[in-house]
């Protein structure tokens, strides 16, 4: 199975999953095919509670929380209410208590390399999806380059799954697809160039991309061909 | 020097916060003459501004705005899904991969290379943050500009004539685009990702620009 194909199968299994226990197995099973030592999600909401499923130990989980870490983790104060992906060397780790929590993280085995993605929800909410590692720089550098666009897409399938798992949760009425997007899809379905989808929807080429990365988007896919057959297999699309 | 700035860091900077929104007020109420609020103290602020977006400033040498626009995701509130759903076919466009940038401002009396410098950033922030595209909102007075500073954007639809033509765009930006624009700006690319490095934590933050 190759690279994307075996993401693509991640992605499949986060979407079924009905429940926290399978949100974890499938967590795990990203931190292997990432070959990194560990994946976290870690939701926070505002008035401070937090819920996650990861790969950290429980023994450094249960001492985040009894410490209050939340208050001290660059990581926390760094990307809350922001929306870019960080890179955790770009944190301010100056202060002695971000200093002394990065001793104890890296004791703890999180790893001396961080990439956190956050994603602002509905209403407030805030999660981050990380990833941790114990590497040199350069070599850190090579994988989130080369990783970034990926973990940044299942950053936010996560999220999405776990909000749909909150209890009483209506459905995003944002992850529809317009009859628009569904033209488009069908016609790259039926295996129809860019070229000639563009010529039958009467749009460019560049409106096209838009279209079809946006619909990739709200079927949770890493790339078109998945997208198209999410879309087939859910029976948004006929052809 | 361009600035990139969250909403919640703007009190870090008074002076360019305060002309910022004074000179929005100015090219959107006054020269445009959009249906935008302005605040007692002459100001102009949207509920977007709330959302702790993401500014992109250029900053003159006194420390005052010279430009700026303001991105967001559009995976969550943003003008085009909330407002210009007409000009989209009825697309949400909605991805991680997307953000949107709205409110692009220039001063009266900005230097010629501000708009070119803040597409600039608008391609930092790309390379940086692995965003690969763009959708914004612009007037038909923008169209002009965007094509002096080498920055087109395609046009996804478009309601209104003449001067009251709104369109929504969107902007892919290749090198070969970011070159062009870095030489009409004459602003070398190691600059600008010198700035944006600054921004984000790449190296400190030299102290004396807070003086001006």
């Amino acid at each position: 199975m190759g690279k994307i194909e075996r993401r693509e199968a991640l992605l499949g299994d986060l979407e079924r999953a009905q429940g926290l226990e399978a949100l974890q197995a499938t967590i795990l099973a990203l931190r292997d095919h990432f070959h990194v030592d560990h994946m976290v999600y870690h939701w926070v909401s505002s008035n401070g509670e937090q819920f996650g499923c990861g790969t950290y130990s429980d023994v450094w989980v249960q001492r985040y929380v009894d410490h209050d870490y939340l208050r001290v983790d660059p990581v926390i104060t760094g990307c809350y209410q922001r929306f870019h992906p960080v890179d955790w060397k770009r944190l301010d780790w100056s202060s002695k208590p971000s200093r002394a929590f990065q001793a104890e993280a890296i004791a703890h085995g999180v790893g001396n390399q961080g990439f956190s993605v956050p994603i602002r929800g509905p209403i407030g909410q805030f999660a981050l999806f990380t990833t941790s590692h114990n590497c040199d720089d350069e070599e850190w550098a090579r994988f989130t380059e080369d990783n970034r666009r990926d973990l940044i897409l299942i950053a936010h399938e996560f999220n999405e799954k776990a909000l749909e798992l909150q209890p009483g949760r209506t459905p995003e009425p944002s992850r529809a697809l317009s009859p628009r997007e569904i033209d488009a899809m069908t016609l790259v379905a039926m295996g129809y160039s860019r070229a000639q989808v563009a010529e039958t929807l009467s749009i460019s080429e560049h409106t096209l991309r838009v279209y079809i990365e946006s619909a990739r988007s709200k079927l949770g896919a890493l790339n078109t061909t998945h997208a198209v057959a999410r879309a087939l297999s859910r029976g948004l699309i006929v052809v | 020097m361009l600035r990139f700035i969250y909403a919640d860091e703007l009190e870090r900077f008074p002076k360019l916060k305060r002309t910022m929104f004074l000179d929005r007020a100015d090219q959107f109420k006054a020269r445009l003459g959009w249906d935008v609020t302005v605040d007692a103290n002459g100001e102009e602020r949207d509920e977007y501004d709330d959302m702790n977006p993401l500014y992109v400033i250029w900053e003159k040498p006194d420390g005052a705005h010279g430009g700026s626009m303001r991105l967001l995701p559009t995976t969550g509130p943003c003008m085009v899904n909330d407002h210009f759903l007409d000009l989209t076919d009825g697309v949400r466009v909605s991805s991680p991969l997307i953000w949107e940038c709205t409110r692009f401002c220039l001063s009266r009396d900005a230097e010629p290379k501000t708009a070119g410098a803040l597409m600039l950033g608008g391609g930092e922030v790309m390379a940086g943050f692995g965003v690969e595209h763009y959708v914004g909102v612009f007037d038909a007075r923008m169209v002009r500009i965007y094509r002096m500073i080498g920055s087109s954007p395609e046009v996804l639809g478009a309601k209104g004539e003449g001067r009251d033509r709104i369109s929504v765009g969107l902007w892919n930006f290749s090198e070969e685009a970011r070159r062009i624009v870095a030489e009409r700006a004459g602003i070398p690319p190691e600059t600008s990702r010198m700035w944006f490095e600054r921004s984000f934590g790449g190296q400190p933050l030299p102290m004396l620009a807070q003086t001006g």
